[in-house]
């Protein structure tokens, strides 16, 4: 997650840098949904991909099913098959959902991919240790955008 | 979740097996041996609201998988058996003492198995089998205890659940043993981790369903302890919690630790009613 600490700096100290914002600064809508792209940058719907699919990154596929993905295999069934999510949901609503599915269904299994406190026994990633430190969010702010701009060919 | 499963069906009517996925005969019965008639379904003990049927992890596992324990032949984990026949026999430490010495064959520990964790009065704790082994160890026989969840230990954990084989679980979760019931139940439902997840949120909401390449489980320990493909040794259930929680991105609690013990007494308790089936093989 360096790139994201990187961007995090880079945008504070250069006043033209797109408007990034942390985790604990975003403003969510009453039902969930983030208006404004999290990077001050358009996702990209390829990058995207690889983050649903990637273990190390999104691995939404763990519980989520998508045909238009069939060539990735092993997908989970633990949350709701994500065809026709671009028609069924607006862009503010995905990213609110990526960012932190809690605000949009309440106890949600599905974890918070931007959000960085709030944790009982936060991790040093899957090592079983302690997090030492700031937790990183799951995906960085263009990761979420990148996502999100997949999740928008999500049509029927 | 059957409702999910039902939705998913209702979208797309015409696909009913998540893409790359091995199946489970899950309707399958457990026989080892064509002798020991072992329970992989019972109704829920009455402690556990949210389930009405509580299931063996054999059921979930692959076709392949499960024929592996049905033949004590087939099945990895009964060497360690042997190994912790010869352990019994051993004499060890300052006493000149041997398990069999005090205790006669290992048969005559049928059913212990089934009743652990388990209250002990001197103590004024609860003990798991491990536990009451190296307190054997150190108390009967001088000797020194073993380390938890590592070879001797399991293989002789592996032997004692071996005679139990078909007995039901049993453990009893009031009286003074409540508590750290009350404790375990607690953290079973705690989220952990960055990804926030409780054992619940896996064995229980979701048991039946598919997470990425595995076919989730109740996560019950009757089968402990498992021979699994993946490590091809015998794992303790302290390791496997541990497995689980490093999972949800969090710090774990340590093998041994009052807090797992706690928990191996409430996930022992959830079933109540299957049969100790260990070494059970798992993937
Ligand atoms: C551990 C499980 C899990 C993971 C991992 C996960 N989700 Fe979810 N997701 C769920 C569940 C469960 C729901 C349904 C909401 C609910 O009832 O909690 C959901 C709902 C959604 C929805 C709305 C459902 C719809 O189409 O109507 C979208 C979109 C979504 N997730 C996208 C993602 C993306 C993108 C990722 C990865 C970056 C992801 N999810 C990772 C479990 C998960
Ligand atoms: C993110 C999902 C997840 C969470 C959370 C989780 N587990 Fe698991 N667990 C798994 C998977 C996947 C397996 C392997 C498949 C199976 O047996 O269910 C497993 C296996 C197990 C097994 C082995 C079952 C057998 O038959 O051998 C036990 C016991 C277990 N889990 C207990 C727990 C406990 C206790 C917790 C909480 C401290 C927990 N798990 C939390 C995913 C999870």
């Amino acid at each position: 997650m360096k790139r994201f600490v990187l961007a995090a700096a880079a945008a504070s100290i250069s006043t033209f840098a797109y408007a990034q914002t942390a985790p604990n600064d975003v403003t969510f809508g009453d039902y969930g949904e983030i208006e404004v792209s999290l990077s001050g940058e358009a996702g990209d719907a390829e990058r995207g991909l690889e983050v649903m699919v990637s273990r190390g990154k999104g691995n939404c596929i763990a519980c989520h099913e998508v045909t238009a993905l069939q060539e990735y295999p092993f997908h989970g069934e633990v949350g709701p098959m994500l065809d026709g999510a671009g028609d069924r949901w607006t862009e503010a609503d995905l990213r609110g959902i990526v960012a932190n599915a809690k605000n949009v269904f309440p106890e949600s299994i599905m974890p918070a991919f931007y959000r960085t406190d709030g944790f009982t026994r936060p991790g040093d990633a899957y090592t079983g240790r302690a997090a030492e430190g700031d937790l990183d969010p799951l995906l960085t702010a263009q990761e979420i955008e990148d996502v999100v701009a997949y999740l928008m060919t999500l049509t029927d | 979740m059957k409702t999910k499963l039902l939705a998913t069906a209702a979208i797309c009517a015409a696909m009913t097996v998540p893409f790359g996925t091995v199946m489970a005969d899950e309707d399958a019965n457990l026989i080892i041996d064509g002798e020991i008639e072992i329970t992989v379904r019972a109704p829920a003990p009455d402690h556990l609201e949210n389930l009405d049927e509580i299931f063996s992890g054999w059921v979930y596992r692959a076709t392949e998988t499960q024929a592996l324990q049905a033949d004590d032949f087939e099945n990895p984990g009964m060497i360690f058996v042997d190994s912790g026949h010869d352990l019994w026999n051993t004499v060890e430490g300052e006493a000149g003492e041997s398990c069999a010495s005090c205790h006669g064959d290992p048969e005559e520990m049928a059913g212990v198995a089934a009743t652990y964790p388990k209250w002990n009065d001197a103590t004024e704790e609860v003990r798991t089998i491990s536990m009451q082994i190296n307190a054997c160890r150190t108390e009967q026989m001088g000797a020194e205890e073993w380390n938890l969840d590592k070879s001797e230990l399991l293989n002789m954990t592996a032997l004692l659940a071996s005679v139990s084989r078909g007995m039901p679980v049993n453990v009893a979760i009031d009286g003074p043993a409540q508590a750290t019931w009350e404790m375990g139940r607690d953290l079973y439902y705690t989220r952990t981790g960055q990804l926030d997840l409780s054992c619940a949120n896996c064995h229980e909401d979701n048991y039946g369903n598919n997470i990425r390449a595995d076919h989730l489980s109740q996560g019950q320990i009757n089968g402990f302890p498992t021979y699994r493909l993946k490590n091809a040794r015998l794992n303790g259930v302290h390791s496997r919690f541990r497995g689980c929680v490093r999972d949800t991105r969090a710090e774990t609690y340590s093998v041994g630790s009052p807090e797992f013990v706690a928990l191996e007494l409430y996930v022992m308790s959830r079933g109540n009613g299957l049969s100790i089936e260990g070494p059970s093989v798992r993937n």
